[in-house]
């Protein structure tokens, strides 16, 4: 440790370096050297690398490594009321439409909800099989009382897929328009997509309130839109470049050739993003409901906080369940396209 | 003839500073000098074509010689980098967006090799593009689309997709939404190239059915002699992205400007390319072996004279005779005039 005070000495900063003294708190490795009953300064390496912690040590100027992680906080914390008043009305229709899809999914009798689930698989996946599957999962969904978190959870992962869709496809369209913006956004996704889940979920705790469901849904719409977005770039992109010539040699302008040509001929990529995105909305639905999502998580969380087994893993198989069934459907429906340009 | 379409002095290089390079190239530095020392690539190197309105012009080179990159840039799907084309007279260079997309729409349709058909859409639905692209009133589109289908042979297949069809039936759509577009010009981009010599054959008659009724301006790109033989009334010969030689095809054909070309013709059959116009001399006698027509191939008239060389036929064309041919000069003009002997050598 000396050496870095002499070092101090030498470039003749001392002074600066003691002006105000005053015994900083202890630093983490500091505190542990005194619990076990040495003397920090003695017993450590000869020259230890010149972190933070140790420079404070030698000149009380420095700053300590608590100092970054709590300037961060303190930095955000000072934006905060900014940030609030910027982001709390942008947000507030998220907040409204998850309570209204919640509010339709728990008060809509089954013998409604039910028929009119099924005739909207069918629409579209237009297939008896795979529409004959989801009516047994929502009748096993019903005997066994999970009928309405099953419900609640379908709302939410529909609410957000479909706000997903609606930003992340013109997103995806600029992107594959601007090679520039691509370069500026592939980053953020790679961010959003290895960012531990929860993660997310401390800086929107410190901005929203957790009774407001807009919470949940940012989280979940952040995790799920990734995929929308990276996979109607590449859609585009990869259209064949013959036929976008084409659309230019008979005269089409931006918005003819982007809706006659590129976005249909993106379709199937469109749709396989649009089917991962609902994936991963139901892995962060379980998530989010740490920060009071209603649906099927909450019963997985109980199993873990309260050891109930038997009710963690049913509701977790229940997750599956409607995972497979939304996978199905949206498969189906990405086969229709397929199939009916006559591949 | 006033040229419908001229290309003035038109040069493309691709390279970030093109436009610098022209007085390089205009100074004689060739392709591969002008890749090596500047990192640019010569397109094309000052083109002057005229394409008369009704007629046929065949672009022919070999593969990289810029045939695609000269028609693209009629309807200015690649920039040029210095000179001008000019469509009825009017500098295709000095069109806005706007205006340039209502010429694409409105005086050039196009045809491609791989005939870019919108996959999901229907044979119908792709034959009114051109149309519903300008927005015009549906019934009026759809009875087009489906009256150029029927012509190209395509009734009854307006509601398939295109992956449904055989190879020459999606060229054929690409025709009929070419022809529903309704232009005066065409562009085809080895329009034939991809599919199967019968079909090939076929594909010609039907053009030049069409062309007969029409008389639309066509600019038609081969690297194929007999097909451009069979097409042009107007053949341009490329080679490293500058023109060797054009003219009538007969022409070419009788007195090629160079080996390059000489090689070309050297390969085909004469005595169905030929026709006797193109051999025929003043008359200078009172008795013939017999009549023939001006746009007889050589092949019908060495059959009609049974192989005697002592024969002198007149050419007749409704009622007037136009001059004489000789076997013995038929015999002369089937052989190519100079053959360049290096050339087997080199194989
Ligand atoms: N975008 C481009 N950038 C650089 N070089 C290009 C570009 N497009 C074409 N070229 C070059 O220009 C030359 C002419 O190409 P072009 O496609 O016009 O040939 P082509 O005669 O149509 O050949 P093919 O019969 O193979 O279609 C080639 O040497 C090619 O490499
Ligand atoms: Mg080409």
């Amino acid at each position: 440790m000396a050496a870095y005070e002499s070092f101090f000495d030498a470039l003749g900063l001392r002074d600066w370096c003691d002006a105000d003294k005053t015994d900083g708190p202890m630093s983490m490795a500091q505190l542990l050297a005194q619990t076990q009953g040495g003397d920090a300064g003695a017993e450590g390496p000869v020259l230890p690398f010149p972190s933070l912690d140790v420079l404070h040590e030698a000149c009380h100027r420095i700053g300590q490594t608590r100092d970054v992680t709590e300037g961060l906080e303190r930095g955000f914390l000072d934006i905060r009321p900014e940030l609030k008043l910027v982001l709390d009305p942008i947000t507030q229709p998220l907040s409204w439409m998850l309570d209204g899809a919640l509010w339709v999914a728990e008060g809509t009798p089954w013998w409604i909800m039910i028929p009119a689930l099924l005739l909207l698989s069918y629409l579209v996946s237009r297939s008896k099989a795979v529409t004959a599957f989801v009516a047994a999962v929502l009748v096993f969904f019903a005997v066994i009382d999970h009928y309405d978190v099953a419900m609640q959870t379908l709302a939410i992962v529909f609410v957000c897929t479909g706000l997903s869709v609606l930003f992340g496809v013109p997103i995806g369209i600029g992107m594959s328009k601007s090679n520039t913006a691509q370069r500026l956004i592939v980053p953020i996704l790679d961010l959003l997509q290895t960012l531990p889940t929860f993660v997310y979920l401390i800086p929107l705790i410190f901005l929203f309130s957790v009774t407001e469901s807009k919470l949940y849904g940012i989280a979940i719409i952040l995790y799920a839109i990734v995929p929308v977005i990276r996979l109607t770039d590449l859609g585009i992109r990869l259209v064949d470049k013959d036929v976008v010539e084409a659309a230019n040699a008979f005269g089409m302008n931006a918005w003819q050739k982007l809706s006659r040509v590129e976005l249909p001929l993106a379709l199937p990529n469109i749709m396989a993003g649009v089917n991962q995105t609902i994936m991963m909305s139901l892995a962060m639905v379980v998530i989010a409901s740490l920060v009071s999502a209603p649906g099927l998580g909450v019963l997985v969380l109980r199993g873990i906080r309260n050891l109930e087994l038997g009710v963690g893993i049913v509701a977790g198989l229940g997750i599956v369940l409607l995972a497979v069934i939304l996978d199905r459907v949206s498969k189906a429906a990405l086969a229709r396209v397929d199939q009916q340009r006559g591949h | 003839m006033s040229a419908k379409v001229a290309i003035r002095n038109l040069y493309k290089i691709f390279g970030p500073r093109g436009a610098e390079m022209v007085p390089l190239v205009e100074n004689g530095m060739d392709k591969a000098t002008l890749l090596d020392r500047h990192g640019h690539v010569l397109g094309l190197r000052d083109i002057n074509v005229d394409m008369a309105a009704g007629e046929i012009t065949v672009i022919m080179g070999l593969s990289g010689s810029g045939k695609s990159t000269l028609i693209r840039h009629l309807n200015r799907l690649i920039e040029p980098t210095a000179g001008e084309i000019l469509i009825d007279g009017q500098d295709v260079m000095r069109l806005g967006p706007a205006e340039l997309r209502a010429m694409r729409q409105k005086r050039m349709s196009m045809v491609f090799q791989k005939f870019a058909l919108l996959p999901h859409r229907t044979v119908q639905q792709n034959a009114e593009m051109p149309l519903s692209v300008q927005g015009h009133d549906p019934a009026r589109t759809t009875e087009d689309a489906k009256r150029w289908l029927a012509r190209v042979g395509l009734a009854g297949n307006e509601q398939q997709y295109p992956a449904q069809l055989s190879g020459g039936m999606q060229q054929r759509v690409g025709i009929a939404r070419a022809l529903t577009a309704n232009t005066d010009i065409m562009l085809m981009d080895e329009a034939f190239s991809a599919l199967d010599p019968l079909i090939r054959s076929d594909m010609q008659d039907l053009l030049l059915e069409l062309q007969k009724e029409l008389q639309k301006t066509i600019v038609f790109i081969t690297h194929d002699l007999d097909e451009a033989l069979k097409l042009a009334d107007h053949l341009v010969i490329l080679k490293d992205g500058a023109v060797v030689q054009q003219g009538e095809p007969q022409g070419i054909l009788l007195a090629p400007a160079d080996p390059y070309i000489e090689d070309f013709v050297s390969d085909i059959n004469r005595a169905r390319v030929l026709r006797v116009r193109s051999i025929m001399e003043p008359v200078d006698r009172d008795t013939f072996d017999g009549d023939v027509s001006p746009d007889s191939n050589l092949e019908r008239l060495i059959a009609q004279s049974d192989g005697d060389t002592n024969h002198v036929y007149r050419v007749v064309e409704d009622g007037a005779v136009l001059g004489q041919v000789n076997m013995q000069t038929l015999v002369k003009a089937l052989v190519p005039r100079v053959r360049s002997t290096d050339r087997t050598a080199a194989r």
